[in-house]
């Protein structure tokens, strides 16, 4: 049982991005991903969700039993995975509760008490230090940034995946929306949530402490280690690990 | 052309409602007479017919809008008449009539408290009930037959001032051949709390439907006006060309709100206007599905200070479609006040295009008009175009246009789907969240049932 990647190779138009990465996330594990500007992170986490301008062409992603490899975005969703946006896109006219209440359903393929629902919602908000009135928002639309972070993380809590890709959820939060974020996944490791932390900056790891950091560069795992890794490359960068 | 005995016999066929009177297809001089003569109409009324069929004969199809060709004058019955009296409540309405009011959900809306339902079959009402409390509201809500013989006096006087006959071929061609519609009088300081609601339909291949409505609201009153006009398919083109005036007084305000699902064969080629007078307000709600050309803008005329006119439209069309709607807003006093939103979604080689026109002459001035149209394109073979014409006379104004066009993008898509949502129900989402703000004006069941025809449009299990 566990997200299981085993030498992906992803090609965007043409070019291919990622050339064998491998890399095996656990329920209620947390992986840190790291590495430089256009080294495969973002293409690592699209091509996992399933998105169709990444093209997988050879390797596999295995969702505990079930080959996700050549599944659409909506049936990956539906095995269990959950990707967190670096750039959460808008949808004009669909109120946030009436998006995570079809999602949910959606995902777990079941109909949910509308009223039971918009309870479980409510608190996750207040958790993220959600106005009530946001339940009625149409789904990022006018959000700030850091707003449109939050929401990432209320569907992470709501939705309940099994595991969770997290593009840079903590890129361009100041340190209060940094700890909420933490705290999101730490409630998400606790119900068993396997997640990946893709991350520039190691500024959320003061606040969690992850099970394993891989380091991407070009396209391949340079090396894969516990938190010193990370706090490795605060101090040093990722020069040494450029061969 | 189909010889008429042979299409009569389909007509029925096809669905058996007695015709007891049925006009030989095309319109002349002799129909039109014929026509008044069998409603026992007044003099004036036959005269003002005879005249706007000249006017008709006279003008040139129009050669802007959409493509009105094909559209064959000689081959339409211009009247028919399916049942010899009007009913006066729904059990005396005719089976094979409520069993087609059954499939486009009649009776649900009547249960829900209606205020009362007049429904136009083919070129005559046959159902109108009227609940007490408005007669003593001293409401008159009647299919314009039965108001020009009860009330000739009104109708006389407002008849045909809000839309000539000479305004457009079309309008020519209503005034000539009209019969239905609804006839609606508000007295003054009277607030009808429920909507009052007509349904309006075409039943028979190549019939032509030419209902006349006529609405007056008097000072400081309020009425909502609902129709909602669904059509079974046919195998010939059908026309429809109503002319709908309102004229709203002082202090009054009126809501005129459509939602028509015509088959894909008709054409809806409609006059709406409102003249609006002092501090009143007049609000078009409309949603167009349907129809294989519907060329229709609910226009308003702001006459007097403190007049308001806002106008919502939703256009959808699908394959061979073409709707081409918007608004027009002629600023016509100092201090009046505008809003056009138009929404359109095309599909396939479906075709949408906005035609708008905000005019505010010289001296006109402290208006404010703003103006959105947005347009959603489903696939590359769709298509939409914007006609915006803004005639601004006076510099004291305040005049604001935003246009979009824009499609499905990939990106929101991957969104919804990555959240487990299925590709066509992401779709449904993006499109129902698209037309989301003109939905939520429209009464409930409305806003399920357009929501519902989208959302079968998208999916292409009708058409």
């Amino acid at each position: 049982m566990s997200l299981t990647v085993s030498q992906l190779h992803v090609t965007v138009e043409g070019v291919e991005i990622l050339h064998g990465v491998s890399i095996d996330v656990a329920p209620g594990s947390v992986h840190v991903m790291m590495g430089p500007n256009g080294s495969g992170k973002s293409t690592f986490a699209y091509a996992l969700s399933g998105h169709p301008r990444y093209l997988i062409t050879s390797g596999k992603v295995n969702v505990d039993e079930v080959d996700a490899t050549h599944l659409r975005p909506d049936e990956r969703a539906r095995e269990g995975l959950f990707l967190s946006f670096q750039y959460p896109v808008e949808v004009m006219g669909v109120p946030v509760r009436q998006f995570l209440r079809t999602a949910y359903e959606a995902i777990h393929e079941m109909r949910v008490d509308p009223v039971a629902f918009s309870q479980l919602v409510k608190k996750e908000m207040s958790e993220l230090r959600f106005d009530p009135s946001f339940a009625n928002r149409s789904v990022n639309e006018g959000f700030s940034g850091g707003e449109k972070k939050r929401l990432e993380m209320l569907q992470l809590s709501v939705l309940e995946p099994r595991y969770a890709v997290l593009d840079e959820t903590d890129s361009g939060l100041d340190v209060d929306a940094i700890k909420l974020v933490a705290e999101s996944v730490k409630r998400a490791k606790a119900r068993r949530t396997g997640i990946l932390l893709i991350t520039h900056y190691p500024r959320i790891l003061e606040f969690i402490v992850p099970d394993q950091v891989h380091v991407v560069i070009d396209g391949r795992i340079a090396q894969s280690g516990d938190v010193s890794l990370a706090h490795h490359i605060e101090e040093h960068g990722y020069e040494l690990f450029r061969s | 052309m189909k010889d008429t005995k042979q299409f009569q016999q389909q007509t029925i066929e096809a669905n058996p409602v007695a015709y007891p009177y049925m006009a030989h297809p095309g319109i002349s001089s002799k129909l039109v007479d014929e026509i008044s003569h069998y409603k026992s109409e007044p003099d004036w009324m036959r005269a003002r017919r005879l005249q706007a069929l000249d006017i008709f004969n006279a003008k040139k199809i129009p050669s802007w809008g959409g493509n009105l060709r094909n559209i064959d004058f000689d081959s339409i019955h211009f009247y028919m008449r399916p049942v010899e009296k009007r009913a006066t409540s729904w059990e005396n309405v005719p089976q094979d009539i409520r069993n087609t009011y059954n499939k486009i959900g009649i009776p649900a809306a009547e249960q829900k408290n209606l205020a009362g339902v007049m429904a136009q079959y083919e070129s005559e009402a046959v159902y109108h009930s009227l609940k007490e409390r408005l007669e003593k509201q001293g409401v008159i809500f009647d299919d314009m037959d039965t108001g020009l013989r009860k009330y000739p006096e009104i109708v006389k006087r407002y008849f045909g001032t809000v839309i000539p006959a000479g305004d457009n071929k079309f309008s020519a061609l209503n005034s000539a051949a009209w019969s239905g519609g609804s006839f609606v009088y508000i007295p003054k300081g009277v607030q009808v709390d429920i909507p009052l609601q007509a349904y309006f339909r075409i039943n028979a291949e190549r019939v032509g439907q030419f209902e006349r409505t006529l609405i007056i609201a008097d000072e400081g009153s309020f009425v909502h006006y609902v129709e909602g006009c669904t059509a079974p398919l046919y195998r010939a083109d059908s026309l429809h060309s109503g002319v709908v005036e309102i004229i709203v007084k002082k202090g009054a305000r009126v809501r005129y709100t459509t939602v028509q699902n015509w088959s894909k064969n008709v054409y809806n080629l409609v006059t709406k206007r409102a003249f609006v007078y002092e501090d009143a307000t007049m609000e078009w709600v409309d949603g167009n599905l349907g129809s294989k050309l519907t060329m229709k803008y609910p226009s308003v005329y702001l006459l007097g200070r403190g007049a308001k006119g806002n106008i919502l439209s939703i256009a959808f069309a699908g394959a061979g479609q073409h709707q081409d709607a918007g608004g027009k807003v002629i600023h016509g006093a100092p201090d009046t006040t505008s809003t056009i939103i138009s929404k359109s979604i095309s599909k396939e080689t479906g075709r949408t295009s906005y035609r708008g026109l905000v005019s505010v002459p010289k001296g006109m001035k402290g208006c404010k008009s703003s103006v959105v149209c947005d347009a959603l394109l489903l696939d590359e073979h769709a298509r939409s175009d914007t006609y915006p014409t803004m005639d601004i006379r006076e510099s004291d104004t305040i005049i604001s246009h935003e246009a979009s066009v824009g499609k499905i993008g990939e990106e929101q898509l991957f969104y919804l789907m990555s959240r487990g949502i299925k590709e066509q129900e992401a779709r449904n989402m993006i499109v129902q969240g698209f037309i989301e703000p003109i939905v939520k004006e429209l009464p409930l069941e409305y806003a399920l049932e357009l929501n519902k025809l989208i959302q079968l449009e998208l999916d292409g299990s009708i058409g």
